[in-house]
């Protein structure tokens, strides 16, 4: 069996069992909790550029189904797990974890202590690594860890957006969505309540949006840091006040940073299905879908805006909304995929704002 | 919401004695809650009839009432304390129907009395099969086809209807008594019979049948804000038709899909905001392996046995949580007491596997019907946890302690493929020993679904282990390296297994992984999959690389706690590990407890300094204690489970702490003993230890028949018997030896005589003895099974003195430190003989403890320490006797277990204990036979038939009950003897006399109330066991002890003279102080 080395760049290093791809492959080393799901991470165009660690030790249970892709391929760098299934049981599976790795060009690192790995991010927070079946040189493969790429500064989104405008036919609204790597649940979720969804490119010109006359914009979810997309940020100041605004996790962030707000990098990021949040309005509790590194200060928001949602587990800004226009945006996923369908109902809060504005 | 200001006193209803469906785990549930009520500066009231439960101890609420859980004295509880609140759903189905029979009967109203958390209503609407649904159709879930009826006729009609097989569930029943899934006709005409006879309000629902459907199950918690949380969901290996308390359980759910997850989980949700639950509710789901299509099974609107599996194999604490939305508070503004840092409105992430196993009773039933249905038979479970299934499921196989380590089970070996694979299409307990066996012949994966119906993941894992074994054998001693013994420790396979299979001893296996340097690694329990720092020392083991948990400073003790509820080791034992953790650390020493039973308040994650979650096998636990290298060890708490690894402890250069190990082998082993009892001149019932039949025979010649025999070691009296001639001796001796070859057979004469039993702690020189019980029952009668009465009634002091001195002189001798326990049978002679001596914790510690009000385990825990029982205010000898009479009543799941013999004798069959406390032993009686469920009837008809031995002595007593004006029916022996004596008797024809005889009247609801006492003899006596069989499964009771009937004519005696049985409080057992 090939063996494959992880190296982060604080000099730690975990060998296992390759699979999957062969090669190397660097990224940002982040862990996520979900017990089930993995289909939907490896597709989250948010994970581009990072390595996925996942912390329930075993992984690829199911298979792989033609249904539960998020986006066109698989965009993480890597895949790290305790032990892979080479015997998947569900009636939709149609390959193994394994194969679909192979072939998505993914390289995967099984039998390590992802218990260990979990813990050192949670403590030193995430780093960058590097993932190897060709070099199984711990020096040399930290001093690579050391000397890639920061997360920031990448052009992500631009790898993982559409590049040409496409429609998602629909007979209700008209919704464009600024794809940043949205995840398809995005589009479903607003398809499957009527929305005419037009999925445009991240650098779309807002006067390229004005022309499809839409009832709202939607600011989808994406990988990396929302400073390297601060021209989306100029593209959604235009929207505020004209069209109703929702943003979803990199879409809320940029919303932030039209706003006047700063974003920041959590030490170790919301990566899983099971966060509390919580309505600062009517005080309810959601368990909800996460997949962020960055979040928004809550010091930084003007006065016309105003926090709707926190983590309970840190108190981080989960969600905001605009005091006197139709703009609120959340961190979370409430198109879950995978995660519960909780928060779904932010949906039918954008589609209430949308008949609102069009009276 | 903060916790509601206007409520001050909250009572609990707990779930009384333990029986098949309803074990340890309201024990659990309920400390929890009492504590978690303490925590908000409530004052709790609690009523539960057991005993031998931590939540009836003086600390966990201000007013414990060890009553009978019925209506009537539950009221009167209710009316004398007077609580602003009643807490229904953590007391199992048993508290949830007595809160509703209270309320219906307006007690609540009457005194002002709030039904707290989920509402009444709520609860009518999941038990009620026709409100649930009519509730779920209106929240569009699905739902089986089904009827609800309440004749035999209409369930036929249905059952044509929508075809067969279908499933038969009683209304408001526990563990799915008097269930069942019909193939045919036949028998559905049998189970529906049986389950309108079970059901409280005689309906049974009649349902489509989803066999070999995925079972899914999850536990949800919502508060009075409707935030919901889903703890956990889990996963039955065996798929839909077994009953989820039989099945053996994964958690998380390992076949699904998120978006399966995610369907399942939002219908939930649905549930139980659509029943309003304020609290805990477990949700069951048959989910089809080959769509999206489900439906929902069950709801529980409580805490139940699946939620305190949840709540362990998470960190969750449903049962903590569950009480604090009760008393108003919202699921944000509790703290996740694991992390102590983030909140209980979170869902748990696991990232390793947990196996549960459930534990049957058929090592003690050997005729029991092994199959397994919707009706459950199981009396404990065990919990394991690994990083692969495999590891865990490896770890549940040896945690059972059924004396395999393995999945090989020898007797499979010998049967044909078409035997074998028949055994996999019919759900038994051994099932995965038969499904590891196919797949070792290379039955196709398959294959082996199609028949089993088990998902091919499981059986691909159980296909891993197999193969590993496989090359393990084939490689042998010169095969085995580094990496395939790495390799087999990682799929959880025990040192003795790979031994076996590669020709090593299990010593050479473990040097060698020393060497190598491969040892577990301890993971902890943390509820987040580490992505929170975790404040709770929970603990598993694994092969892994990282270990989690850092020695902690100070003085360590390590407490081997007593596994899984089995019949002979009930939750008596947990009580008595809790306890001396609690001592421990009260003393300043670190605690450490290891335990594998997710029922318990030992595995809570509170109760010790450190929890370890591991198997009670030599292996696991030397694994453990290498690693924490403990100031000490201590067996004596943890029942035989402990007692048993003491030797292995031992061995491995680990210290003993109390009795030495030596000092217990004296009291254990024959000759040891005999040779002690002699120099210390206390004489006991001739006899000797037997290797052959030979032996046997002329052991019996010399002291004269009848004998007592057993073999050596036993637990809860394990194939004990009482022999009565040669040949049955024989018979007996060519069976037992099968039974133990290691060990001889013990043959003493049988005494027949009163049972005196005591408990004492020293600390090797002072002795104290809380208390002397006397059984009801005479010697013959498992202790477990007969009713014990304290302070005794009928001892003079000169046999009370004879008994006090030996005790005395044998503790000293036998050097005890800590606990003791002699049973004594006192002979037509007024001679107190010993019968049997256990230097540890035995079954009557908490009950002793509580009406004593003498602490015996912090006692014996401190003694153990090096502490004196004087300087603690205790003089040696026996102690003042407390100013009540308690008496302890056995309870039978004979209802539960088809097929077995209800007869009492030296085999223990109880599976729980309730108490009776009064001014005086007919009132302590009565009480204790209404708590342990007896239905005595106030007239109508007993059957008497007895043997011939037993004619003489039955005289008396039927001639009470025609006092008492019972009409009297009796075989006609029995009829003879008791018309010669004057005794108006009708005589009723036997089995094979014809029409109608004693099971025709039985059935048509003539007799009420049956004494049948054994023939002696090897042989099983068809007629009786059927007779008793019958008045079992049709509800009337029946007994099969002249003593005890004696005891049953006086309560009923008591009873006609008035109901004016008050209630009290065990606060107020004893008057006086009690020294600490």
């Amino acid at each position: 069996m090939m063996r494959a080395m992880l190296a982060l760049e604080d000099g730690t290093v975990y060998e296992g069992d390759a699979f999957g791809a062969a090669g190397e492959s660097w990224g940002e080393v982040v862990f996520n909790t979900g017990m089930t799901g993995y289909q939907e991470v490896l597709t989250d165009p948010s994970y581009c550029g990072q390595i996925v660690v996942m912390t329930y030790p075993l992984i690829g249970n199911y298979g792989i189904n033609n249904e539960d892709s998020e986006s066109r391929r698989a965009f993480v760098r890597g895949f790290v797990v305790r032990e892979t299934c080479s015997t998947p049981s569900n009636w939709r599976s149609r390959c193994g974890l394994e194969a679909y790795l192979l072939q998505q060009g993914i390289i995967g690192l099984s039998g390590v202590d992802t218990r260990a790995v979990t813990k050192r991010l949670r403590e030193c927070g995430t780093m960058r690594g590097v993932l190897s079946t060709v070099d199984l040189d711990p020096e040399s493969l930290v001093a690579k860890a050391k000397n890639s790429p920061h997360l920031t500064g990448q052009a992500l989104v631009e790898e993982v957006a559409t590049r040409e405008p496409f429609v998602v036919p629909g007979n209700g609204y008209r919704v464009v969505l600024f794809d940043f790597g949205t995840k398809n649940n995005i589009i479903r979720c607003l398809n499957r309540r009527g929305c005419e969804v037009i999925v445009v490119p991240p650098q779309t010109k807002p006067e390229e949006v004005f022309k499809y006359q839409p009832d709202g914009v939607v600011l989808s979810n994406g990988p990396g840091d929302p400073t390297d997309v601060s021209y989306a940020a100029d593209a959604a100041r235009e929207f505020m006040g004209r069209l109703p605004v929702f943003g979803i996790c990199l879409g809320h962030q940029v919303l932030g940073l039209a706003l006047g707000g700063r974003t920041y990098k959590l030490k170790f990021g919301h990566r899983g299905v099971n966060h509390p949040v919580k309505d600062m309005v009517t005080g309810r509790v959601y368990i909800t879908s996460h997949n962020h590194g960055f979040a928004v200060d809550e010091t930084s928001l003007p006065e016309e805006v105003f926090v709707s949602h926190i983590n309970l587990n840190d108190n981080t800004v989960e969600g905001m909304r605009h005091r006197y226009l139709p703009v609120f945006s959340v961190q979370y996923h409430p198109e879950a995929s995978p995660g519960t369908n909780d928060a779904e109902y932010l949906f039918d809060e954008f589609m209430a704002v949308m008949q609102h504005e069009r009276r | 919401m903060p916790r509601r200001k206007d409520l001050r006193k909250v009572m609990v209803i707990g779930s009384g004695p333990i029986v098949i469906g309803q074990a340890a785990e309201f024990d659990y549930a309920g400390t929890q809650a009492c504590r978690s009520l303490k925590e908000e500066g409530l004052e709790v009231v609690l009523v539960n009839s057991n005993p031998a439960t931590i939540m009836t101890d003086m600390n966990m609420a201000d007013r414990v009432y060890i009553e009978p859980l019925t209506p009537e004295f539950v009221a009167k509880v209710v009316r004398l304390e007077r609580p602003d609140g009643l807490l229904p759903t953590l007391g199992g189905q048993v508290g949830l129907n007595l809160a509703l029979e209270l309320s219906e009967a307006g007690v609540l109203q009457e005194v002002g009395v709030e039904l707290l958390g989920t509402p009444l209503s709520t609860i009518k609407r999941a038990e009620d099969r026709e409100l649930f649904r009519s509730m779920l159709q209106g929240i569009n879930e699905p739902v089986p086809q089904s009827a609800i009826v309440s004749a035999v006729d209409e369930a036929v009609k249905f059952a044509r209807e929508i075809g067969f097989p279908v499933v038969v569930r009683p209304a408001y029943t526990l563990g799915g008594t008097g269930g069942g899934i019909a193939y045919g006709e036949p028998e559905l005409v049998e189970i529906t019979t049986r389950g309108l006879k079970h059901s409280i309000i005689r309906q049974v629902l009649v349902e489509q049948c989803v066999l070999g459907w995925k079972e899914i199950e999850y536990e949800v918690m919502r508060d009075a804000a409707d935030n919901c949380i889903t703890v956990c969901n889990m996963e039955n290996l065996d798929p839909m038709g077994v009953h989820t308390g039989d099945s053996i359980v994964v958690a998380p759910s390992q076949t699904l899909s998120d978006k399966e997850y995610q369907l399942l989980r939002a219908a939930s949700l649905k549930i139980i905001r659509a029943l309003g639950v304020e609290g805990g509710c477990n949700i069951q789901f048959a989910l089809d392996p080959q769509s999206f299509q489900y439906y929902v099974i069950e709801v529980n609107p409580r805490v139940s046995r699946s939620s305190a599996l949840a709540s362990k194999a998470t960190g969750y604490p449903i049962a903590k949580v569950a009480a604090k939305i009760a008393v108003g508070l919202r699921l944000d503004e509790i703290k996740n007491a694991v992390t102590g840092k983030t909140y209980a409105c979170f869902e748990p992430a696991l990232d390793y596997v947990v196996v549960k196993f459930p534990r049957w009773p058929f090592d003690k039933f050997a005729s029991a019907d092994r199959a397994l249905g919707t009706q459950m038979k199981s009396t404990g479970e065990v919990m394991a946890i690994g990083r692969t299934f495999e590891e865990a499921l490896m770890k549940a196989v040896r945690s059972l302690e059924i004396r395999r380590y393995s999945l090989m089970l020898p007797e499979t070996v010998k049967l044909s493929n078409e035997e074998l694979e028949k055994r996999l299409s019919i759900p038994h307990d051994e099932r995965l020993f038969y499904v590891a066996e196919a797949l070792r012949r290379d039955f196709p994966v398959e294959r082996v679904a199609q028949s089993s119906q088990i998902d091919t993941w499981f059986l691909q894992k159980i296909k891993n282990i197999v193969r590993h074994e496989q090359a393990l054998s084939r490689q042998g001693r010169d095969g085995l390296s580094p990496k395939n013994l790495k390799a087999a420790k990682r799929l959880g396979l025990a040192d003795r297994t790979i031994a076996q299979l590669t020709g090593f001893s299990e010593a050479d296996i473990r040097n060698m992984r020393e060497e190598l340097g491969l040892v577990p690694v301890f993971k902890m329990v943390d509820t987040c999959a580490a992505e929170f720092e975790a404040e709770t020392p929970y603990y598993y083991s694994s092969y892994e690389e990282e270990d989690e948990a850092p020695l902690e400073p100070g003085r360590r003790v390590v407490v081997l706690g007593s596994g899984p509820i089995r019949i002979g080791q009930g939750i008596e034992f947990d009580y008595c590990s809790v306890h001396c953790v609690w001592a421990l650390r009260q003393e300043g020493v670190k605690a450490i407890i290891i335990n594998n039973n997710p029922e318990t308040v030992s595995t809570d994650f509170d109760t010790a300094d450190r929890l370890y979650f591991e198997p009670l096998v030599p292996e696991d636990v030397i694994n453990i204690l290498k690693k924490e290298r403990p100031d000490g060890v201590l067996v004596q708490f943890g029942g035989q489970t402990a007692i048993n690894l003491a030797k292995p402890v031992a061995d491995a250069g680990f210290k003993i702490l109390g009795t030495s190990v030596e000092d217990t082998d004296v009291a254990e082993d024959r000759e040891k003993f005999d040779a002690l009892l002699e120099r210390l001149k206390i004489p006991r019932p001739p006899g000797g230890a037997a290797f052959s039949i030979n032996e046997a025979a002329a052991i019996a010649r010399r002291v004269g028949f009848p004998v007592l025999v057993r073999p050596s070691y036993v637990l809860g009296g394990r194939a004990m018997e009482i022999v009565y001639n040669q040949d049955d001796l024989v018979e007996y001796m060519r069976s037992a030896v099968q039974v133990s070859p290691e060990h001889p057979v013990l043959v003493d004469k049988y005494i027949l005589g009163k049972e005196v039993e005591v408990d004492a702690v020293s600390d090797g020189e002072d002795v104290v003895i809380p208390g002397i019980m006397e059984h009801v029952e005479r010697a013959g009668v498992h202790s477990g099974d007969s009713i014990a009465v304290y302070p005794p009634q009928n001892l003079t002091p000169t046999i009370t003195n004879k008994i006090v001195d030996y005790t005395i002189r044998l503790a000293k001798a036998l050097r005890v430190k800590g606990l003791l326990n002699i049973q004594y049978v006192i002979g037509l002679n007024n001679e107190p003989y010993v019968l049997e001596v256990n230097p540890r914790a035995s079954r009557t510690v908490p009950y002793l403890s509580k009406i004593t009000g003498i602490p015996m385990i912090t006692l014996a825990t401190r003694a153990i320490l090096g502490r004196k029982l004087a300087e603690m205010g205790y003089r040696g000898g026996l102690c003042r006797e407390a100013p009540h009479v308690s008496v302890k009543v056995p309870v039978f799941s004979f209802a539960k277990l088809l097929d077995v013999d209800v007869s009492l004798g030296p085999e223990m069959k109880s599976t729980g204990e309730v108490m009776g406390v009064s001014g005086d032993f007919a009132a302590a009686l009565y009480k204790g036979c209404i708590a342990a469920g007896y239905s005595f009837p106030k007239e109508g008809t007993v059957l008497v038939t007895v043997s011939d031995r037993d004619k003489q002595e039955t005289l008396p007593i039927v001639r009470e009950l025609a006092d008492l004006g019972f009409k009297i029916l009796a075989t006609s022996g029995t009829a003879k003897a008791l018309q010669a004596a004057g005794i108006p008797v009708e005589a009723v024809k036997k089995l094979y006399e014809g029409s109608p005889n004693i099971v025709d009247l039985l059935r048509a609801g003539k007799i009420n109330l049956v004494l049948n006492t054994l023939t002696r003899g090897r042989m099983p006596e068809r007629e009786g066991f059927r007779i008793r069989r019958t008045a079992v499964e049709l509800g009337v009771p029946c007994i099969t002890s002249l003593d005890t009937m004696r005891a049953v004519v006086s309560v009923l005696k008591a009873r006609m003279q008035g109901d004016l049985v008050s209630v009290i409080p065990l606060q107020e057992y004893s008057l006086e102080e009690v020294a600490m």
